[in-house]
């Protein structure tokens, strides 16, 4: 076969493509990811915003419920999920908004690529400038609840698998809401029921980090929601975006 | 041109002239069974031992919250016929699944709630399977919010059906990690039903009418799929014609 | 492979088959047909919302139409919608552009996901649209008609057999229009194909050869 001439259609395909190498679907991604990033660092002022919306919400419990440290203590697992969540749902609505608009995600859509992988790598940017802070700022909240310094190691640890979750999820009611000009409070309806398995486990394993007792049975739990999130809601996120787009 | 048309809509004046001749079918013997079970049920069937007549709500509460789910599993079933086969009858199917599987959530709510009154002496108590029903009804509101969003019907349509099959994922996902929650904050689960040792002149009646409630909720589904498929097919010419006949 | 299977039979390079697409109530494409060979350019006109956008966005297989299909080289376009996107380049009235990027980067990203590019290439394109000056400069402090030449840029690096452009002299002075004249008649020499969705004249250096009017 390959010893044939090649014929004119093949030689004027070869010109134009240009000898060009189509990039893997993983080079793809992670520039993506670079992109999103790199974007985030031009407007950091934005990057401070889930942060401080988290810190708000912790600081709103003392003063409703009582200055109390040993009160407190017994909510803070609660509250710091709670938080979590809300800050989390808070960022979601510019995960992919932009995009939509200058046509970007189009140009995702029609670069040969995979969109799922691409979608992945944006919410994996998505995560590390919104989920992963939130992790690491948790235990300051924490203390600032009364919570004891040796359980800041599993509050980060359970943190971090919970964000990855709701990054994911949130990532697909990000999508499903693109086309709307409004979506907040409609977004907060798709993702939080959603999103309360994750609740419910990264609560309990707080607590039980707190307590300063075994926390793994609740964290495998945890985990094997971030791997099933991960596994799909990827692919949700790109059926959805396709929608969007028709 | 004329065929192109004709192929268009050919399944939607069928399905609506099919809808409407199997109404009939489903509605009646659903309102016989329901009477019937609700007679038998809050009428002849004996006291409960330990919670006396208060019992006889289960013969509401139970088949509407068996329906809830089940309609939602109807629904998330035709949206994704909808959405893979790109079948617009399927949409208006599950378009029209929503609103009912919606109240059915509401009933068993309500009834729930009810119950909830005598038997613990509050009417809201974070029992599993209320806490399972509530957080249904939310996804019911999202799936019509999500419809409600968009002006084109196609995208409405489409991504609703999305969000459907993402939430018939979750459902068990949910379920199950709600009954894992109650389970460690103890709370013996309230309303364990279906004993084997429920005795028969009990147990007939809820069978009746979970026959009877799964029957009215395809007459109705039937009624809402032909309005749904009236209004969104309102430009098309068999309408006319179908209406003046 | 799908070259070998055209060496044998001689086909069309872009075919489309009694489109019919509606939205909502509107029937917006209503049989749209066309032939389109190598070298060719297909030019789409129509007022305002005749629907040439979306025809484009049918073309390139982002919309779904309830009747006809696409084909390139004979083959349904559905049948592998990834490789048919790697050999297409759509160009939408807006620019695929982030203000806080500068010109550079945007380009670097934007082509960088489809294949690998160097930076050399990119300076080039950019220089060669006009648009060198602005290389390291935000795409926020460019005019309509900069982002535009950053855009044609793109399309200079791309080198797809199949453009679909959607207006794209729109915000160009004639030095622009020039340009963009100038990258499509290259793409066409080269046995590239266009469509081209406009009401405006084309540079004269693109000679179309087909005009498909659409009626709204």
């Amino acid at each position: 076969m390959q010893a044939q001439a090649p014929s004119p259609v093949a030689t004027a395909a070869a010109s134009l493509s240009g000898g060009t190498e189509v990039a893997p679907a993983l080079a793809a991604a992670r520039l993506a990811l670079s992109r999103d990033l790199t974007l985030a660092f031009r407007k950091r002022g934005q990057l401070i915003q889930p942060l401080a919306f988290f810190a708000l919400v912790t600081m709103l419990f003392p003063l409703a419920v009582s200055p109390e440290l040993s009160r407190l203590r017994a909510i803070a697992p609660g509250v710091l999920w709670v938080a979590a969540l809300l800050a989390s749902l808070l960022a979601l609505e510019f995960l992919f908004r932009d995009d939509a608009y200058d046509g970007t995600l189009e140009q995702y859509a029609l670069s040969g690529q995979s969109l799922t992988w691409l979608l992945f790598a944006k919410t994996a940017a998505h995560w590390l400038l919104t989920g992963l802070p939130l992790a690491l700022m948790a235990p300051l909240a924490a203390m600032s609840l009364g919570v004891a310094a040796a359980a800041v190691p599993g509050i980060v640890l359970v943190m971090v698998v919970g964000t990855v979750a709701l990054s994911l999820i949130g990532a697909i009611g990000a999508a499903l809401t693109l086309g709307m000009k409004r979506s907040g409070a409609l977004l907060a309806l798709l993702t939080l029921p959603l999103s309360l398995p994750v609740l419910i486990y990264g609560a309990r394993a707080t607590e039980l980090a707190i307590g300063g007792t075994s926390f793994i049975a609740p964290l495998e739990l945890l985990a094997a929601l971030a791997v099933l999130a991960v596994t799909l809601a990827p692919l949700a996120a790109a059926a959805a975006v396709r929608i969007s787009l028709e | 041109m004329r065929w192109t048309w004709f192929h268009r809509l050919a399944s939607p004046p069928y399905l609506y002239a099919l809808a409407a001749r199997l109404t009939p079918w489903f509605a009646w013997p659903a309102a016989l069974l329901i009477l019937g079970g609700l007679y038998a049920g809050l009428v002849l069937a004996p006291p409960d031992y330990q919670q006396g007549e208060g019992f006889r709500i289960i013969y509401v509460h139970v088949p509407s919250a068996w329906m809830s789910l089940m309609v939602y599993v109807t629904m998330g079933v035709a949206a994704a016929v909808g959405l893979i086969w790109r079948m617009k009858v399927a949409h208006a199917v599950a378009a029209s699944c929503a609103p009912i599987g919606a109240s059915f959530t509401v009933a068993a709510l309500v009834t729930g709630s009810l119950w909830g009154k005598p038997m613990w002496g509050t009417y809201w108590v974070w029992d599993p399977r209320l806490t399972s029903e509530l957080i249904l009804l939310f996804l019911y509101l999202g799936f019509m919010g999500l419809r409600a969003g968009f002006d084109d019907t196609q995208r409405a349509d489409r991504s609703a059906a999305l969000l459907a099959i993402v939430g018939m994922v979750n459902v068990p996902i949910i379920h199950y990690s709600v009954i894992w929650w109650n389970s460690l904050h103890q709370g013996p689960s309230v309303m364990r039903l279906g004993k084997p040792t429920m005795p028969p002149a009990m147990l007939v009646p809820l069978l009746v009418l979970l026959l009877g409630f799964t029957l009215f909720f395809a007459a109705v589904l039937l009624v809402r799929v032909r309005a749904e498929i009236l209004q969104r097919e309102r430009a098309a010419r068999w309408i006319g014609e179908t209406l003046r006949a | 492979m799908n070259l070998r299977d055209s060496r044998a039979v001689p086909v069309n390079h872009l075919e489309a088959e009694n489109l019919q697409l509606w939205r909502g109530d509107r029937h917006v494409l209503k049989g749209v047909g066309f032939t389109l060979s190598r070298g060719e350019c297909l030019q789409v006109t129509g007022t305002n919302g005749a629907g040439k956008t979306t025809l484009l966005r049918t073309l390139c297989g982002l919309m779904v139409p309830e009747e006809g299909r696409v084909l390139r080289e004979g083959r349904d376009v559905r049948a592998d919608l990834p490789a048919y996107h790697s050999s297409l380049m759509y160009l939408g009235h807006e620019a695929p552009l982030k203000a806080d990027l500068t010109a550079r980067e945007n380009l670097y990203y934007w082509i960088g996901v489809r294949r690998r590019v160097a930076g050399a290439e990119l300076d080039a394109a950019l220089a060669r649209v006009g648009a060198g000056a602005c290389c390291e400069r935000l795409v926020r402090a460019l005019s309509a008609g900069q982002k535009r030449r950053v855009a044609l840029a793109g399309l200079a690096l791309m080198f797809a057999p199949l453009w679909l452009l959607d207006e794209p002299t729109t915000n160009l002075d004639a030095e622009g229009q020039q340009v963009v004249g100038a990258l499509m008649a290259e793409q066409l020499a080269r046995g590239g194909a266009i469509v081209v969705a406009t009401h405006q004249q084309l540079p004269a250096a693109v000679r179309v050869a087909q005009v498909l009017e659409l009626a709204s």
